[in-house]
C-alpha cells in the first residue's frame, strides 16, 4: 500500500522529468541544426537563470505570471473542461489594474481590480459552455483573440502615455508591490503566486466545492447522480480560474520593475496563458507541482537573455524547447514507454 | 456596384480556402473519432516550412507540398498519441499548438536572420490565374472545392468512407466485421492534418506572402467551429467555409483601407470573425450530432 502511493507520486514526476531531458536533447539538436553549439547555449542559459542570486530572482518573477495562469488550466483540467483563455484574461487583468491604481493609488484596490476584470472576463466561455453547449476549446481561444484586438485598442488609445510613446500610463508609485530585493524585479507578486497555489491546493482538496469540482470532473454523470451540480461546477471553475489570470496581469503591472505598465505592442503581458498551460501540463494540474514547474519555465526564460547575449542564440529558442517538453508529457505513459524501450 | 461585389467575392473566397482545408480535413479526422486541436499549430508550422521550402527550391509549389507534408509528419505524431497509445486527445493538440509558437518565433530568426517577421518574395509565391484590378484569383480555390468534393464523395460513397465513418461511429461493431480501427483512425488523422498542412503552407506561400508569429491569427480554431457547423459534412463546410472567409477577408480589408478605419478603430473590425464564430457555433449546437465516439481512444475487450 505504502510503495503503491509512493508510485503513485513518482510516476508523474518521473514522467514529467523525462519530458523535460526530451525537450532539452531534442533542443540541442534543433541547436546544432540551425548552426549553434548546444554545450555553450545551455551552459549560457543555466549560468543567467540560476547561477547568481540575481539570475534567481530573475527565475522566480519570471515564474511568478505562468504559475498564476498554470493554476488557471490546472483547475479547469480537474473539472474536466480545457479552459485556454487564459491569455485574454492577463490582458484585461493588467488593464484593470492600472485604470484602478490610477483612480484609487492603492495596490489592494489594484489587485482587486485585477481579480474582477479576471471574473468578467472569464464568465463568457463559461456561460456559453453551461447555457449552449459551446466548446469551451473554441469559445477561450475566440475570446483571447477578441481581448487581443481590444486591449491593443485601450493600450494604445485611451491608455497611451502622453509623456512615453512606449508604454500605457503607469501604476502610480504609492500603488506598487514592493520589492523582495533590491535592484531586481522580485516582488510581492512571487509571493502572492505561491499563496494563491496554496490556496488552490486547499480548496482543490479540502472543501466541498473542491471535491464538487473533482467530482464533475472525474466523472460528470456520477457526480450529478450524487447530487452535484456539474453546471455550478464549471461556472465555478472558470471564475476561480479567471481570479488568477486576472492577478497574473494585474501583478505583472503592479510588480514587475522598470515599466510598471504595458510596453508597447504589449510585449510584457504577451504570451503567459499559452506558457502557463505547459506549466499546468508539466506540473501535473497540481497546484504544488505548478509552483516547481513554474520555477523551471521561468528559469528557461530568465535564462534565455543569457542565452541569446552570450551565445548568439535567438532567445526564442526557448520557446522551441518547452513546446517539445509539453507534447512530450502529452505522450500516455512515458515512463512505461521508456521502461519498455530500455528491456529491449 | 458590380465591381465591389466581385472583389468581396474574389477576397472572401481567397480567405475561405486554409478554413476550409482544415475544416474539411478536420471532419474526415472526427468522422474516424479523432479529435484534434492541434491545426492552429500545424497551419503556423506549415506557413514557416512551406515558405522555407519554395524558397530554397525555387518553386512555390514545392512550397505547398512542403507544408502538406509538415501537417502529415505532425498528424502522425497526433495518430500515434491518440491511436495507437490511446492518449487523450486535447492535450496533444495543445502541445502542437504551444510547440508551433516556439518553432516560428525561433524559426524566423534561424532561418532568414530577420526578428518578427519574413516577406515571401513574388517570384516564390503562387501566380493567381485570373488577375484583376478587384482582386485576384489563386488556382488553389479551384483546387481546395476539387479536394472538398472529392473528399464528400468518398466519404459518403465509397467502402472506404463507409470505414472511416465506422470506426468513428461505432468502432466495436467495426471491429467485429474485421475493420481494422487503429489504422483507419490513423490514416483519417494524417489526412487530416495534411490538408491541414496545406492549408498553412497557403498562408506564407499564396495569400498573404508573409511568415509572421501571428499568421494563422486562430483560423485553425475557427475551422473547428466551421466543422461543427457543417454537421461533419464537407460540402457543408465549403458554405460555412465562405461565410468565415467573407468575414475574414473584410477584417483584412478594413485594416488596410484608412478611410475606414478613421471611423472605426480597426481593432473593433479585427475581431468580428470571432465573434461571428463564437455566435455561429453557440446556434448551431442541438442541430447537429458528432460522430458517438468523437474524442475517445478505442481499447478492445
Amino acid at each position: 500500500m505504502k510503495a503503491d502511493k509512493l508510485s503513485n507520486i513518482m510516476k508523474p514526476l518521473l514522467e514529467s522529468l523525462i519530458a523535460i531531458i526530451i525537450g532539452v536533447v531534442i533542443g540541442a539538436v534543433v541547436l546544432k541544426v540551425s548552426g549553434y553549439s548546444p554545450v555553450e547555449a545551455y551552459a549560457a542559459l543555466v549560468k543567467g537563470a540560476v547561477g547568481s542570486i540575481y539570475g534567481w530572482s530573475m527565475t522566480l518573477s519570471s515564474a511568478t505570471p505562468i504559475i498564476l495562469t498554470g493554476l488557471t488550466f490546472a483547475i479547469s483540467a480537474r473539472t474536466g473542461i480545457f479552459n485556454i483563455g487564459a491569455e485574454g484574461t492577463v490582458y484585461f487583468g493588467a488593464i484593470a489594474a492600472i485604470v484602478f491604481t490610477n483612480m484609487f493609488a492603492n495596490p489592494v484596490l489594484g489587485l482587486i481590480g485585477g481579480i474582477i476584470a479576471g471574473i468578467l472576463w472569464a464568465l463568457p466561455a463559461a456561460l456559453l459552455k453551461v447555457y449552449r453547449g459551446v466548446h469551451e476549446v473554441i469559445s477561450t481561444i475566440m475570446l483571447n483573440w477578441i481581448a487581443f484586438y481590444t486591449a491593443l485598442y485601450l493600450v494604445l488609445g485611451p491608455l497611451a502615455n502622453p509623456n512615453d510613446p512606449n508604454k500605457t500610463l503607469e501604476v502610480p508609485a504609492s500603488a506598487r508591490l514592493p520589492l523582495l530585493m533590491k535592484g531586481s524585479e522580485l516582488s510581492l507578486a512571487f509571493i502572492i503566486a505561491i499563496v494563491a497555489a496554496v490556496i488552490t491546493y486547499y480548496i482543490l482538496w479540502h472543501t466541498v466545492l473542491g471535491f464538487e469540482l473533482r467530482a464533475s470532473g472525474y466523472n460528470e454523470r456520477a457526480a450529478q447522480y450524487g447530487g452535484i451540480n456539474p453546471k455550478r461546477a464549471i461556472i465555478w471553475s472558470f471564475v476561480i480560474g479567471g481570479i488568477m489570470s486576472g492577478l497574473a496581469g494585474a501583478t505583472e503591472v503592479m510588480g514587475r520593475p522598470p515599466s510598471y505598465a504595458i510596453s508597447q505592442g504589449m510585449a510584457n503581458i504577451y504570451g503567459y496563458g499559452f506558457d502557463g498551460i505547459g506549466v499546468s501540463l508539466v506540473g501535473r494540474n497540481h497546484p504544488i507541482g505548478i509552483i516547481f514547474s513554474g520555477i523551471f519555465f521561468g528559469a528557461l526564460k530568465a535564462g534565455a537573455t543569457y542565452m541569446q547575449i552570450d551565445a548568439g542564440v535567438p532567445l526564442e529558442m526557448v520557446k522551441v524547447v518547452q513546446g517539445i517538453i509539453v507534447v512530450a508529457v502529452a505522450v500516455p505513459g512515458l515512463w512505461d514507454l521508456v521502461k519498455k524501450v530500455v528491456r529491449r | 456596384m458590380i465591381d465591389m461585389v466581385v472583389s468581396i467575392l474574389l477576397g472572401s473566397l481567397t480567405a475561405m480556402v486554409p478554413i476550409v482545408l482544415t475544416s474539411t480535413g478536420a471532419v474526415v479526422s472526427e468522422r474516424a473519432g479523432v479529435v484534434n486541436i492541434g491545426y492552429e499549430g500545424i497551419l503556423l508550422m506549415a506557413a514557416l516550412f512551406g515558405a522555407m521550402f519554395a524558397e530554397t527550391s525555387g518553386n512555390a509549389w514545392i512550397g505547398l507540398l512542403g507544408g502538406a507534408f509538415i501537417g502529415m509528419l505532425l498528424g502522425m505524431l497526433h495518430g500515434a498519441i491518440t491511436v495507437y497509445l490511446k492518449g487523450d486527445h486535447i492535450i496533444p493538440g495543445i502541445g502542437v499548438n504551444i510547440l508551433a509558437l516556439g518553432v516560428v518565433a525561433f524559426g524566423i530568426p534561424a532561418i532568414w536572420g530577420t526578428a518578427g517577421q519574413h516577406q515571401v518574395p513574388t517570384n516564390f509565391r503562387i501566380q493567381p490565374l485570373i488577375n484583376t484590378q478587384y482582386g485576384s484569383l489563386s488556382p488553389m480555390i479551384p483546387i481546395t472545392f476539387a479536394i472538398v468534393f472529392i473528399t464528400h464523395w468518398v466519404l459518403f460513397n465509397t467502402p472506404l468512407g463507409l470505414r472511416i465513418r465506422a470506426v468513428g461511429e461505432n468502432p466495436e461493431a467495426a471491429d467485429a466485421l474485421g475493420v481494422n480501427v487503429e489504422r483507419y483512425r490513423f490514416l483519417a488523422t494524417v489526412y487530416g492534418a495534411t490538408l491541414a498542412g496545406l492549408g498553412g503552407a497557403y498562408l506564407s506561400v499564396d495569400w498573404l506572402g508573409v511568415v509572421t508569429k501571428e499568421i494563422s491569427s486562430g483560423r485553425g480554431f475557427i475551422a473547428l467551429a466551421n466543422m461543427v457547423f457543417s454537421g461533419w459534412n464537407p460540402v457543408r463546410a465549403l458554405i460555412g467555409g465562405f461565410i468565415f472567409g467573407f468575414f475574414d477577408n473584410l477584417s483584412v480589408w478594413v485594416r488596410t483601407n484608412p478611410a475606414i478605419s478613421q471611423i472605426i478603430p480597426w481593432q473593433f473590425v479585427a475581431i468580428l470573425p470571432y465573434i461571428v464564430t463564437i455566435i455561429i457555433v453557440a446556434g448551431i449546437i442541438g442541430k447537429v450530432r458528432p460522430p458517438k465516439w468523437d474524442g475517445r481512444p478505442y481499447k478492445r475487450e
